[in-house]
């Protein structure tokens, strides 16, 4: 899988990972901003109310 | 013709595990290590699914881990800093002028209207036990999204408001997102838990802490303690009520802090005695 992503990348080896790095920031970056917010809604341990 | 077959008597390692060195390029053989044409067109696809799913797997390993990291770190990070710019934006003014300290007042104190709206900031709140510079911002309502993820401090709806008769009831959370009340469990009776809103300053003291299950409501009740079959008696008490959830980064149980009204007196004239000593 990240393969076949390796070798769609063009360029250099050096470019290749220069690529790869954007695409973690960017994966990490919609995890913390938009999915762990969604995320977190769902998860128990956060309740700090009594009722409902 | 392979290596082996040529007359060696070591075998090449794509040989022994043909697996590692079938992809080519991106594995961890050389460029042109190939399996031996024919005898691997069944293997192929089966162990390229079984690669894929071994990627998968550790993606979803890397994500959860970051997911903890989110959670335990940056929404603290985020939350202090977001409760801080609020504290600083609601600049209500300077509230150390007039003389040293407040006089305390005893009668019935000035009661704001609650507010319509969830999300509404309507006062702010000192615990000089949890530090002398501890101020966090209250608002309307106890949803997680809009209030306690946010803001910080939420205000059960429908239950009293600061200085009111009956049970002026708040939440926050004791980890994660500026974890206003992280160190609830430091409160002691007689601390002090100091509510101002815009023109009054409210010093409750604390009477109570206890332990309770989520579902014992009667905490956030106008008397504590009268649940829902019991009758109401009169309301002849201010209380404060904390809850935040315990253990901490659990929600089996909820830790209760119950507090009464000492005193107040009109912003203004002095701060309370509590925040200057």
């Amino acid at each position: 899988m990240y393969a076949l992503l390796w070798r769609a990348i063009p360029g250099p080896g050096w470019f290749k990972f220069l690529v790869c790095l954007v695409l973690v920031f960017g994966a990490i970056a919609v995890c913390f901003t938009e999915f762990f917010p969604w995320l977190s809604e769902y998860m128990p341990f956060n309740d700090t109310t009594v009722g409902a | 013709m392979t290596h082996a077959q040529a007359g060696h008597n070591v075998p090449l390692a794509q040989e022994v595990f043909p697996i590692a060195y079938q992809r080519g390029p991106s594995g961890m053989g050389p460029r042109n290590a190939r399996r031996p044409r024919g005898s691997s067109s069944p293997m192929r696809p089966v162990a390229w699914l079984i690669g894929v799913m071994g990627e998968l797997l550790v993606t979803a390993g890397l994500v959860l881990g970051l997911f903890v990291v989110w959670q335990l770190w940056w929404t603290d990070v985020e939350g202090a800093r977001a409760q801080n710019e609020i504290i600083a934006e609601m600049d209500w003014g300077d509230p150390s002028t007039g003389p040293e300290t407040a006089t305390e007042h005893d009668g019935p104190p000035p009661v704001m209207k609650e507010p319509p709206e969830d999300g509404t900031l309507f006062a702010q709140m000192y615990i000089p036990r949890f530090g002398d510079d501890y101020v966090k911002p209250v608002a309307e309502g106890t949803d997680k999204a809009t209030v306690l993820d946010t803001i910080g401090i939420g205000h059960y709806n429908g239950t009293a408001m600061p200085g009111d008769l009956g049970n002026f009831a708040v939440a926050a959370h004791r980890t994660t997102y500026g974890k206003p009340f992280n160190q609830i469990a430091e409160l002691k009776n007689g601390d002090a838990v100091v509510v101002r809103t815009k023109e009054t300053w409210y010093v409750y003291k604390v009477t109570e802490s206890k332990i309770v299950y989520p579902q014992n409501v009667e905490v956030i009740a106008p008397v504590p303690g009268v649940t829902a079959d019991e009758p109401m008696p009169e309301l002849t008490k201010r209380f404060i009520t904390l809850t935040s959830c315990h253990p901490m980064f659990s929600a089996t149980e909820r830790y209760i802090v119950h507090g009464e009204l000492e005193y107040w007196a009109p912003v203004g004239e002095g701060e309370p005695k509590e925040l200057t000593s």
